[in-house]
Parts: structure tokens; sequence; C-alpha cells
């Protein structure tokens, strides 16, 4: 996904049932846009989509990519994991439904915000996901 | 709001960045659901929380909130308070309950993140 006017761009891996290091991937993607020195309010963005990215494929899947790319212009964040895929989208995007189980709620997660909150900090966003196989979402956050 | 006055005001012990204390808080907001925190709150903020692990603190910093009270007499344990020195983040521990170091802080001045918002809305 590297384009030419690329200016940064870096994959990482997450692992599903990681709750130790959940979230740490979305911790460097932050740091490295301080780095770059990209404006807060669109860092906070794309960190919370990375974020709640990151932990629907720790709660939710068995491992998953984590690739971001900025350009002059944007920054498209894509994260694609191998999983159970998400039956019903449109539920799926709704505040409010998950199928998160107590031991997951009990981490603070399972307020069924997370697709929610990943729409809401994008500009573009699309989320395909195939049954048994995996779930890929993709968003870009103009700069 | 200073972080010392939040800590005088909720009796509340320093767990890390003592050397904060200082720190200007624009507003709080209290939630043992991270998202919600992600969802509804604002950078700068006060997080209030029942939840003592580690994502907690990566929230916080995902969130760009400057400091975290855990209530309730809740203590987490060493790695996370390793984590948020880590990540520059301050922890205090209350005893006080959710409902009351809200109402306490809330009582001395702090606002809400809706309030902020007409507060700059409305000039
Ligand atoms: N990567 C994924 N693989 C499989 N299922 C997923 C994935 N992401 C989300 N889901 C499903 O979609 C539901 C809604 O996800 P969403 O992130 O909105 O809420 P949540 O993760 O349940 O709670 P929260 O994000 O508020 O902690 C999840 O409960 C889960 O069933
Ligand atoms: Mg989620």
């Amino acid at each position: 996904m590297v384009e030419e006017s690329s200016i940064f761009g870096k994959g990482f891996t997450v692992r599903g049932g990681d709750f130790a290091n959940a979230g740490e991937v979305s911790c460097k993607v932050r740091n490295i846009l301080k780095e770059i020195g990209i404006n807060s309010d669109i860092i906070r963005r794309v960190a919370i989509v990375a974020y709640e990215a990151e932990m629907n494929v720790v709660m939710y899947a068995r491992e998953g990519t984590l690739s971001f790319e900025v350009t002059p212009d944007r920054i498209k964040l894509v994260m694609e994991d191998e999983g159970n895929g998400i039956e019903n989208i449109e539920l799926a995007m709704q505040e409010g439904y998950s199928t998160a189980t107590d031991e997951i709620r009990e981490m603070g997660f399972g307020a069924g915000m997370g697709l929610p909150n990943i729409k809401k900090n994008s500009d573009d966003f699309k989320i395909n996901s195939i049954v048994g196989k995996g779930t890929r979402v993709e968003v870009t956050i103009s700069t | 709001m200073k972080l010392s006055e939040v800590q005088k005001i909720l009796q509340a012990e320093v767990l890390c960045g003592e050397e904060s204390l200082d720190l200007e808080l624009d507003t709080a907001c209290g939630s043992d659901l991270m998202s919600d925190v992600l969802a509804f709150t604002k950078r700068g903020a006060l997080l209030l929380t029942g939840l003592t692990n580690a994502q907690a603190i990566r929230t916080a910093e995902i969130a760009d909130i400057k400091a975290v009270v855990f209530v309730r007499g809740k203590r987490p344990d060493e790695g996370v308070i390793k984590l948020a020195e880590s990540k520059n983040i301050p922890i205090l521990a209350t005893r006080f309950l959710m409902f009351e170091s809200c109402g306490m802080l809330y009582e001395n001045g702090m606002v809400g993140v809706s309030q902020l918002k007409e507060a700059v809305g409305d000039g």
C-alpha cells in the first residue's frame, strides 16, 4: 500500500488474546506521528481509530496487522485480521451492540462503541468481513 | 483545576507523577468503560475510573488524558504504575466512590465535557 508520495509507512502485528500488550501498537503509532510532527487533534483521531481496531483484534480475532501510511494530505490506517469475522456488519456498527464476554467487560471493554467510534473519527471508513476468515477495516483521515 | 487540588479534595494518594501535581486540568470524565472514555472525553481531561489495569493507562495515553484517579480504594499492581510512569501519566488513588469523587470535584468547580463544549462554542 506504500505510495510514491508516502512520507512514512509501517506495519505492526497484533496478536489475538494478548491482553498484556493490548493497545501498545496504537501507542507506538501515536508516538511515531508525534515525532513526524502531525497536528495533535489529527493524532488523537488516528490514535483512537487504531486503538479501537487493535482492541477488537485482541478481543475477537486470532491475529491482525495494523499498517499506516502518511502522505502529505492524509493518513491511512488499515487493520486486517484473521479470525471469525463479523456476520452482520450493520448490527456490529450500531452503538451499544457487543458480543463481549464477561471477561472482556471486566477489562473495561464491551460498550459496543468501538466501531462507531472508529467511523466517527474517520473521514473515510470501509469495513469488510468474511465469516470464518477475517475482517478488514480501512480508514482515511485528512490532515 | 490543578491536579494538586484534585489530590487535596479527594484526599488521594499519589501513586506516580508526584512532580506533575502542577498540571492544569480542563475537564473530567468518570467511567469504567474505555470506549466511552474515547467517545466522550476531550484532550487534557482527568479520568476517574475503577478500572485499574493497563488498559486504563493506555486509554488515557490514546485520548490525551492528562491524569488518572483510581476510585473506590482500588489499587493497581506495580506493573500498571510502571506503565503510567513510562508514559508520564500521573496516577492518584482515592478511597471515595465514583459518585462521591465526581461530586466532590464538580462541587469545587471542575466542569464536564459537555459544559466545556458549550463554554467554547458560545464564546
Ligand atoms: N475484528 C473483529 N473480528 C470479529 N468480530 C468483531 C471484530 N470487531 C468487532 N467485532 C464484533 O462487532 C461487535 C461490535 O464491535 P465494537 O468495537 O463496536 O464494540 P465492542 O468491541 O463489543 O465494545 P467496545 O469497542 O465498546 O469495547 C463486537 O462485539 C464483535 O462481536
Ligand atoms: Mg471494540
